[in-house]
């Protein structure tokens, strides 16, 4: 094979991803616009007012906190479950296996809105209420494929020799778990760990058949771009929501990098 | 009595630890027990709720759910405007998946072929990074593109093509009074969402392919495009169908770009989200979202038969 590739190709692909990227700089252009009531290109003045105007709107606060709320919940349990589900999984070969793997990545696999309207059909034939709850149980429920990848991952990577060598020296299986596991598995469950955070942070498909009344941050959005008021507002809270994505998801990088596995492989 | 040399006494941690040794079976039913708890009661628990709730009826005078088994609603999604929604949200489904493949293609290609270093980390954040970020936010940065008096019209009338606008409008079926209310618009932009769960699993798949392979067929004196037809391609396709799975499967059920780009004619998605929600008719909402799952089962058996889960 030739060692370079043709202009063509490289300039395929480097279009590739401009057009992955580019767009997302219009929505920090936009909020800085003094225009509120199109999408004007070129906005006919710049301002920052409307950083003021997003911080005094007491209508973004509560979203923001209870996606906050939600998210911080939500992965903890996804933490805790995706690493169990790991630690069975890695080196365990047993009946149904791999019937495990296929529902644990099912939530992710199938799109969002059956997930979501099952959930909601489970709530009302059980009459559960909605409440901050059952959108954790929804958000849990999609996170722990997040973790459990990632975990997983670096359980392949890690020697069983290790763990042998930790009882050979006469640890038991907690302080193997503490001293031996925990250490080595670190990173990588911070990284999945971020993922879940910024999976759940953004979410919107499930969210709205398991939150009733109450609006996460990308409901609020959701509904504002349906019927938009003071639009550079939604583009000031679209940059927040995009920040609280983007740096979980550069960490998870930095975390994991070099290895095999490298976080985010499978959303 | 002699003391027991040198082994420190066995708290109640160090029995456990002998037991797991002696049945690794209990180590591995504690672990996989809570997961597996909340999956099948939580997950699965809803998708039996979800079927069972297709199974009632809903009542047209009253609009009460009647809580009997009939295959009434099953046999509501055979009438015409149903069957209308089904076969447009499979066709968008396909076309957004045959883009994405084309698109992704000479990324992928690039990225597992030639990109070295430095290149190749940024190909890969550059991949990942709009993979995980905001889909709200996206979506939200189309609307500013795609609006009539936004940076695409602006570009096209500052280079004189406002007519390749004009003419994509003006193709039946994809009128619209700017591409942010055509179903064009909501093609680019379901395109654009999900090709970079396109790129990833076909990345990998090319990077396995083994150089001596290409280097021996270019040996044996076949051309480049030949290679690429005969060698590289077959190799690839099996990435290239798990990458179908994600962008067949997730067009197959959104409902929020349709929602706010495109004219608002209906997808699954949105049939499912409007049912439930303001026409209060759970068993037809429920009734509608069985049907990309049935249609993923169909599609997962006919990939498995391809080879594609070896690439996943």
């Amino acid at each position: 094979m030739r060692s370079d590739a043709s202009w063509g190709l490289k300039a395929a692909a480097i279009g590739g991803l401009l057009f992955l990227h580019l767009p997302i700089l219009l929505i920090f252009l936009y909020a800085f616009t003094t225009e509120e009531r199109s999408y004007a290109f070129p906005p006919p003045g710049l301002t920052t007012e409307w950083f003021a105007v997003a911080w005094n709107r007491e209508d973004i606060w509560p979203p923001l906190w209870l996606s906050l709320q939600v998210a911080a919940i939500a992965t903890v349990l996804a933490m805790i479950l995706g690493t169990l589900a790991a630690a069975a999984m890695a080196r365990a070969s047993f009946f149904g296996r791999d019937q495990i793997s296929l529902l644990i990545l099912l939530p992710i696999a199938l799109p969002g809105v059956i997930t979501g309207m099952s959930l909601r059909s489970a709530f009302g034939i059980m009459d559960i209420p909605f409440s901050t709850w059952t959108i954790v149980l929804g958000h849990a429920t999609f996170c722990i494929v997040i973790v459990y990848n990632n975990a997983i991952a670096r359980m392949r990577r890690l020697s069983g020799g290790i763990l042998e060598a930790s009882a050979d020296l006469g640890a038991n299986s907690f302080q193997t778990f503490r001293y031996v596991l925990l250490p080595n598995l670190g990173s990588a469950l911070l990284a999945g760990g971020m993922l879940a955070f910024a999976l759940s942070f953004d979410e919107v498909i499930v969210t709205t058949f398991t939150a009733g009344q109450q609006s996460t941050l990308p409901i609020w959005m959701l509904n504002e771009l349906v019927r938009p008021r003071q639009r550079p507002v939604t583009n000031v809270v679209a940059i927040v929501v995009f920040a609280a994505t983007f740096v979980p998801i550069l960490i998870a990088y930095y975390l994991t990098r070099g290895g095999s596995e490298t976080a985010g492989m499978g959303k | 009595m002699t003391a027991p040399a040198i082994l420190p006494a066995k708290g109640a941690a160090d029995r456990l630890t002998g037991v797991f040794w002696r049945q690794p079976r209990l180590l591995l039913l504690l672990l996989i027990t809570p997961p597996l708890l909340w999956l099948g009661v939580v997950y699965l628990g809803s998708l039996a709720a979800l079927l069972l709730q297709s199974f009632y009826s809903i009542d047209e005078f009253s609009g009460v759910v009647k809580e009997e088994f009939t295959l009434k609603t099953y046999a509501e999604l055979f009438r015409a405007q149903n069957l209308d929604i089904i076969i447009r949200t499979v066709v968008m489904a396909t076309a957004v998946t045959l883009a994405c493949a084309v698109l992704a293609f000479p990324i992928a290609y690039y990225a597992a072929r030639y990109a070295k270093g430095h290149w190749k980390a940024a190909f890969y954040l550059g991949v990942m990074l709009p993979l995980w970020s905001s889909y709200l936010v996206k979506v939200y940065a189309w609307k500013l593109i795609l609006a009539k008096e936004g940076i695409l019209g602006w570009a096209a009338e500052g280079t004189h093509t406002s007519w390749i606008i004009e003419g994509i409008l003006s193709i039946p079926g994809l009128e619209g009074s700017s591409l942010s209310t055509s179903p064009f618009g909501t093609f680019v932009v379901f395109v654009y969402i999900w090709l970079p769960y396109m790129i990833l699993p076909m990345q990998a798949a090319l990077e396995r392919v083994p150089n001596s392979m290409l280097e021996a067929s270019a040996d044996l004196g076949a051309t480049q495009s030949q290679i690429f037809r005969t060698v590289i391609l077959p190799l690839a396709l099996p990435g290239v169908i798990a990458g179908s799975i994600f962008t067949f499967s997730l067009t197959l059920g959104d409902y929020i770009i349709p929602q706010i780009i495109g004219d608002s004619s209906r997808f699954i998605g949105l049939t499912v989200y409007q049912l439930q929600g303001t026409a209060g008719n759970t068993p037809l909402a429920a009734a509608f979202a069985v049907v990309p799952i049935l249609i993923m089962v169909i599609y997962l058996t006919l990939a498995k038969r391809a080879g594609a889960f070896d690439a996943l």
